[in-house]
């Protein structure tokens, strides 16, 4: 007793003792140094090599040889398979290296050949060749094997590449396709979860060759399994059963022998004796009686008995990822076991209930897994092929000997991947895989949008169902996906966004693992019975979901394996963590786990010293080499719930804690990062900016003067935010901004401002302010025709009597295109491109024959004219002429030009005011812009105004301030700077009108804020007609604007129209003004006449005119053709 | 607070600016040219070619608003309104070049020149100024070794305003000095090159006025604020005075030997109205403006001087009034 007093003094003393932990400067440089190894994308571009260097030779290993029904010695046997560096094929067998910025431009497809080292029969020979061609793989920007990889900024400079571009997308002809991070729940793991009330545990099993989901349920207060290759629930005693488990005692003991699991257990080892099954064989030909009739028995397979057929789906169908050898199925009965006692434990126990939204449990694909799919469903595919070839042809005598090489048609495997990078569908009718929308084009709106959209997490989960669960903020997110930036609307927390720091693992092997575990004493359960695995000292050890075996000392075994992963003697991803309540332990090193670094604390002290900081400063440390020494650390989600991980120093506790945070700005994602004091925001202002950053016009790369996108948005004078973050200089946006610094008077005026609508300096905007160029494309191909005829260009047309080029042709140069400065009006042609008709007779070969050319010009269309930037003339894949054509054009702001704070706070313009009626202020200076304050009250943006402050601090004290989030300048140093510099304190200055030139009675706060200008511009929305195109249908006027559609008057309105009783106004909006029509009804029968003459009464005498909608005779026409006549009665009404 | 001078005054307090009580503003006096003449002064502080701080007093803010207003946007300047480009192989596009050059400050004296009439098709040489800009980016046969630096690689990678060339028109050359032609400042960037790129323009400048285009304007900013007054209503001394100094732009509020704060010169004061943040000398200060006293800033973009940019504005009003009058008297 007195020694434990003893000793509990001394912890206090220890404990009064200590010193506060010093909080480490510039901790935050870990960040920087962490994205230069990492990258943003980093992601991708790890999963994707993964794929072509480590995952691909795998999946031909597995599918290495192709055999022949028609001749049992031949074998083709791929040895081995590469992924080349990127080329472009210029005719046949002439490759040429690429880049992708030629890819973009010249609507090609960035991909590198596969080849693979094959043996082979050849007649009766065995040929070994290398690099035979198979396929083409697009391949991922910055990967291993692009062109970009390694390259200083010079060089990259020299592709037309930006070196700010992250890369990690494809090119497919000539589109920027991103795949996106698929979110799913983990596979092989089981999940407990309530189904309608009924516990259940559900294990999707996943391997190379099957996908298959397998249940455990309660049914009748009986336990069954239930699996989709059966087609009936199996009672759980027949199961073990059917595994050789046959002993009732067995199957308790490995269940568990206490008084609930026994009491549970006992009706379904009453109903497997009710069933009369006793022995393994009988269990079988039950299983076997209860199999699903397959509907394509292949005929020549030999016919099996059921039970054989049943033993063969227990070992390799249900629980397929438990192996099973020589139909031992010891260890599955063992998991079987297992998944039966989480269900009772769940029963007596709700909290032992899986959370499946929990990110433990998610796995998230990445680009190069879901590739990995693809392409092995491609290469199973082209070995049928091969085998379907060599079936048919080897039974044929011929003169040279059957070369398979000869029919290896590259082509299936190229397009089979192209078409579904491009289209986004994920089709593997293998595991019944049917996904849409897995690719997206890369939004290149701004910089940012193509950031923001690789580090994109989708989520399976349907987007039309209305549960609040997957949708809504998971704790286990924290730090892993960020919490501000998802959409609003039906997407809503079904698509993510990845943290700065996220990682998410690629797989490593289980192998040494496996060996170390065995190592630090964990015994195999095959040598041990139930009593012995149960036994509550004993902790069950998992590995990526399988039953590794048992430890007793489970603490030491993490101890372990900690220990040796910071080491670095196993991969820094690989995960331990305890589950008390299930008595388990779990390792995994499968991919797709998210994880991120935390500095590591070991008694109360954090491992990284000032003195690291200072030499990662010096340049002499990398990120590496804290992972190296054991500094830092990856913790996934699971691994993280057993860690005590300290946000700030001064909250180390040196018995609990075991972690620290590196940044807790690095919660935040790329979009929400660009936020300045986020922390003071409501939350959903940074949501809305997360999205609004999107549309944000400003620059999107170094190489945006070499693009030629179908769109794109630039600023003239794009700036760097007066208010930076620490995230914005990571992402590089304050080298590709897109936002201007406005000097903003938070006023009233004029009343033009209401609603969030802002005020423009006139004279602001003729110095440059919110200037954009707007880029546009436009582009055709000159095909050629099988018939030996080709589409051409002519030149400018002349008037036939003035010799003048005519209007439409004007800007034409000779050529026949458009000429580079020309100004391009409404209707005017840029490609003067004709077309052979399509019914050409291919018979009269030889000579040229005279044809008919059809004009199809390329024409400008819109109510501003534009510029013609540049004009390139190349060949695209199918070796046709590509023309491509850059038109500009240059927009000023003007009234409802929408422009948004980096705090959610979008408005359009109101009202654009003469510099000498803005309000001005003691030193001259008057706003750029003024915006009401109405807008702050309801929306709590408190972050817009101390980046207010900081930026008029920033302003005048020379340097820019930080608005980084739970960090950043101090409102008071910046109000102290203000103060220092004469200003006021509370960043309020005295105005006089500018209107009247009295001082205004109220003090303005004003300084500058970061404005975004959005890409909604009136002038592509405005909209008006009088007369107009009509449908062919229904005579209606068109719809929309690019239809140059009516405006409907639409129910609402049509019901005031009634309510207010204006019948006439209503005739003429509905009827008059829309589809008038003079129908023909003959007065006699009711019926539509045409022509004046009824076809009904043969007579025109009682015919007479009626305007009416034409809808509405459609309508009777309609009607009449259905047999049902609708008739009119008319009446003389004057 | 009751001063003991007539002098109009607001009161900025601590959250809003008042006026004196009984002040109902200006507006409501009647308006007597011999009292206006009495009170009114103006004092020239300070004035260089290109600023000028004076000081108008006893004059309604109506008409120092009305001289601030015609400074900025109807005292006209002569500005670049057309550019025609023969060629532009720089990456910077057409309409920005010409906004760019646009805003370039010229140094020709507007009143030598006439508006442009709206109908005419050509410039006149009373109304026009005419340049050329012919730069061509080589790369430098004679450049050092070793140096990577655009200036030494490459000629004319940087095109500056003073590449700009004047064209006399007519009898232009005889009139106008070369050295009074031109822009005010040599070394505006106007646009970066690189070999290959070539600018060949001619540019066309025009008098105009602010209001058409900001480039008009003759003024960077014209402005001016109300003498700013501190007044102290109790003694303030030691530790206290030197937090109200220190509240105050330098030089407002000074410390006599004894240690006792003393209002200096009130004129350069910020207004920042800081000292309302500490309670204890909140109290001691009064401050408040002279409501009819201006203090003029002037900033002159270079064309003309400030002084003559303000005659201008008031030759402008005069203008205006004379017209007006006309017009009414018309009706009479």
């Amino acid at each position: 007793m007195g020694e434990i007093n003893k000793k509990q003094n001394d912890w206090d003393s220890a404990k009064v003792s200590r010193e506060p932990i010093k909080t480490l400067e510039d901790k935050w440089k870990l960040v920087p140094s962490f994205l230069q190894v990492k990258g943003l994308v980093k992601q991708h571009i790890d999963s994707f090599n993964y794929f072509i260097n480590v995952e691909i030779k795998k999946i031909v290993q597995a599918n290495e040889k192709v055999f022949c029904d028609a001749d049992p010695l031949f074998y083709i046997k791929y040895l081995n398979a590469y992924v080349g560096t990127p080329d472009l094929e210029e005719g046949y067998n002439v490759t040429k290296p690429t880049t992708p910025h030629e890819c973009r431009l010249r609507d090609m497809t960035y991909s590198a050949p596969i080849t693979v080292d094959i043996e082979y029969i050849r007649g009766n020979q065995r040929v070994i060749k290398n690099k035979q061609l198979i396929g083409r793989m697009p391949l991922m920007l910055r990967s291993s094997n692009c062109v970009l990889t390694n390259k200083s900024d010079f060089e990259l400079a020299q592709l037309n590449e930006c070196p700010h571009d992250p890369g990690g997308y494809f090119i497919i002809r000539g589109q920027e396709k991103v795949i996106l991070i698929q979110e799913q729940l983990s596979r092989n793991r089981m999940i407990v979860d309530e189904f309608k009330g009924a516990i259940q545990c559900q294990v999707t099993s996943s391997t190379h060759e099957k996908k298959t989901r397998t249940n455990v349920i309660v049914k009748n207060g009986k336990y069954v399994l239930r699996h989709n290759a059966l087609s009936d629930d199996i009672p759980i005693a027949v199961a073990f059963k059917a595994m050789g488990i046959c002993s009732d005692q067995e199957i308790m003991q490995l269940i568990g022998t206490d008084d609930t699991s026994m009491k549970k257990m006992a009706p379904c080892i009453m109903d497997c004796h009710n069933l009369k099954i006793f022995t393994q064989n009988q269990a079988l030909s039950y299983i076997g009686s209860k199999l699903k009739v397959k509907r394509f028995q292949s005929g020549t397979a030999k016919v099996r008995t059921p039970v054989d057929e049943a033993r063969d789906l227990l070992a390799t169908t249900i629980l397929a990822h438990v192996t099973v050898e020589n139909y031992n199925f010891y260890v599955k009965a063992i998991y079987l076991a297992i998944m039966v006692k989480r269900v009772i434990e769940a029963e007596t126990n709700k909290a032992a209930i899986d959370d499946p939204d929990y990110y433990g449990n998610k796995r998230l694909e990445l680009a190069g897994s879901l590739l990995a799919l693809m392409f092995e469903d491609l290469f199973k595919r082209f070995n049928w092929e091969l085998k379907s070839i060599a079936d048919k042809i080897i039974p044929k005598v011929k003169a040279a000997p059957f070369d398979v090489v000869k029919h290896m048609r590259p082509d299936l495997i190229a397009n089979g991947l192209f078409a579904a990078i491009s289209t986004g569908n994920w089709t593997i009718k293998r595991f019944k895989m049917e996904r849409h929308g897995v690719t997206q084009v890369l939004s290149r709106l701004s910089y940012i949008s193509a950031l923001g959209m690789m580090t994109r997490v989708n989520s399976q989960f349907e987007k039309t169902r209305k549960v609040s669960g997957p949708r809504s903020l998971q704790p286990s997110q924290w730090g892993m996906l960020c919490p501000s930036d998802t959409p609003e609307g039906e997407a809503c927390g079904l698509v993510k966004n990845l943290a700065l720091m996220t990682h998410i693992t690629t797989e490593c092997s289980e192998e040494p693992i496996a060996r170390l575990a065995r190592n630090a004493g964990v015994e195999d359960v095959r040598l041990l019975g139930g009593e012995e695995i149960n036994h509550p000292a004993v902790y069950m050890v998992f590995l990526n979901g399988n039953i590794l075996g048992v430890s007793r000392q489970y603490k030491r075994l993490i101890k372990v394996f900690r220990m040796f992963r910071r080491r670095g003697l196993i991969s820094a991803f690989v995960s331990i963590y305890p589950n008390h309540n299930q008595r388990t332990v779990y390792i995994c090193s499968d991919g797709g786990r998210l994880c991120r670094p935390y500095i590591i604390v070991e008694k109360g002290n954090p491992l990284v010293q000032q003195s690291h900081i200072n030499e990662l400063n010096r340049g002499i440390r990398k990120f590496q080499d804290f992972l190296n020494d054991g500094l830092i650390e990856y913790l996934d989600v699971n691994e993280e719930n057993d860690s005590h991980i300290a946000t700030v120093e001064q909250e180390v506790d040196p018995y609990v804690t075991t972690h620290l945070e590196i940044e807790p700005f690095t919660i935040l994602g790329v979009c929400a990062g660009l936020v300045p004091y986020p922390h003071h925001n409501q939350s959903p202002r940074n949501t809305y900016q997360c999205a609004m950053g999107k549309q944000a016009m400003g620059t999107i790369g170094y190489n945006q003067k070499n693009r030629i996108d179908t769109l794109m948005y630039n600023l003239v004078y794009p700036q760097c935010p007066m208010v930076k973050t620490r995230t914005i200089e990571l992402t590089n946006f304050d080298k590709l901004p897109a936002g201007q610094n406005a000097t903003v008077a938070v006023m009233s005026y004029s009343g033009y401002d209401i609603e969030d609508a802002l005020i423009l300096n006139r004279a602001s905007i003729d110095r440059g302010y919110g200037r954009c160029l707007i880029y546009k494309s436009a582009k055709t191909t000159m095909k050629r025709y099988s018939n030996q005829t080709s589409d051409r260009i002519l030149g400018p047309s002349r008037d036939a009597t003035t010799g003048k080029v005519i209007r439409a042709h004007e800007i034409l140069d000779t050529d026949g295109i458009a000429a580079p400065g020309e100004m391009v009006e409404n209707r005017q042609v840029l490609i003067n491109k004709q077309m052979p008709p399509a019914t050409l007779n291919p018979v009269t070969q030889g000579q040229p024959q005279q044809v008919d050319y059809k004009d199809v010009p390329v024409t400008y269309k819109g109510p501003v004219e534009s510029y013609i930037e540049k004009v390139m003339v190349s060949s695209n894949s199918e070796d046709a002429f590509l023309i491509k054509i850059l038109l500009r054009q240059t927009r000023v702001p003007e009234i409802g030009d929408k422009f948004s704070s980096r705090h959610g706070q979008k408005g359009v313009t109101g009202l654009i005011v003469q510099q000498e009626d803005m309000p001005f202020n003691d030193r001259g200076i008057c706003p750029d812009m003024i915006m009401n304050p109405h807008g702050f009250p309801s929306r709590m943006t408190v972050g817009k105004t101390i980046e207010l402050l900081a930026g008029k601090a920033g302003l005048v004290e020379g340097k820019f301030h930080y608005g980084t989030a739970f960090g950043g300048s101090k409102v008071r140093d910046v109000c102290q700077e203000l103060e220092k510099h004469g200003y006021n304190y509370h960043g309020k200055d005295i105005f006089y009108s500018g209107i009247t030139g009295e001082t205004l009675e109220a003090y303005i706060y004003s300084g500058p804020v970061y404005y975004q200008k959005l890409k909604h511009m009136v002038q592509d929305k405005m909209h008006a007609r009088a007369r107009g195109p009509r449908a062919v249908l229904t005579r209606q006027p068109t719809e929309g604007r690019s239809r140059d559609g009516g405006l409907r008057l639409g129910e609402m309105e049509r019901d005031c129209l009634i309510g207010y009783g204006a019948s006439m106004l209503l005739m003429e909006r509905l009827m008059l003004a829309s589809d008038a029509f003079s129908a023909d009804i003959c007065g006699a029968c009711g019926r539509l006449a045409s022509r004046a003459w009824c076809h009904a009464c043969h007579s025109s005498a009682a015919v007479s005119s009626v305007e009416m909608p034409y809808a509405c005779k459609l309508l009777f026409q309609e009607l009449a053709s259905m047999n049902i006549i609708p008739k009119l009665t008319l009446k003389k009404y004057c | 607070m009751p001063l003991k001078d007539e002098k109009p005054r607001l009161f900025l307090e601590e959250f809003r600016v008042k006026n004196a009580p009984n002040d109902y503003g200006m507006a409501d006096e009647k308006w007597s040219f011999k009292k206006f003449t009495k009170k009114f002064r103006i004092v020239i502080v300070r004035m260089d070619n290109f600023e000028m701080e004076f000081d108008l007093i006893g004059i309604q803010p109506a008409f120092a608003n009305a001289f601030r207003r015609l400074m900025l946007s109807e005292v006209p300047s002569m500005a670049i309104e057309k550019v025609m480009i023969r060629n532009n192989t720089s990456i910077i596009q057409d309409e920005v070049l010409a906004h760019r050059l646009g805003l370039i400050p010229l140094k020709a004296d507007p009143r030598l020149f006439e508006y442009r009439p709206e109908d005419a098709t050509a410039g006149t040489e009373f109304d026009t100024l005419e340049f050329t800009m012919k730069v061509k980016c080589t790369v430098n046969k004679s450049q050092p070794k070793d140096s990577y630096r655009a200036e030494d690689l490459y000629e004319n990678h940087s095109v500056y305003s003073s590449q700009m060339k004047w064209q006399p028109m007519g009898n232009q050359a005889s009139v106008h000095k070369e050295a009074d032609i031109g822009p005010v400042h040599p070394d505006i960037l106007v646009s970066k090159m690189r070999p290959g790129h070539e600018l060949d323009l001619s540019l066309v400048a025009v008098k105009g006025i602010g209001k058409d285009h900001a480039k008009f304007s003759p003024v960077a900013t014209a402005s001016y604020r109300l003498l700013p007054e501190v007044t102290l209503t109790r003694e303030v001394r030691g530790s206290e005075a030197t937090l109200l100094q220190s509240c105050f732009a330098p030089g407002v509020i000074g410390i006599d030997s004894e240690g006792r704060a003393y209002v200096r010169d009130a004129r350069y004061d910020t207004c920042s109205r800081n000292v309302y943040r500490y309670d204890e000398i909140k109290d001691a200060v009064v401050l408040s403006r002279v409501r009819d006293h201006f203090i003029f800033n002037v900033e002159s973009v270079g064309a003309l001087q400030p002084n003559v940019i303000f005659v201008e504005a008031v030759k402008i009003l005069r203008d205006k009034c004379k017209s007006f009058l006309d017009e009414l008297n018309k009706f009479n």
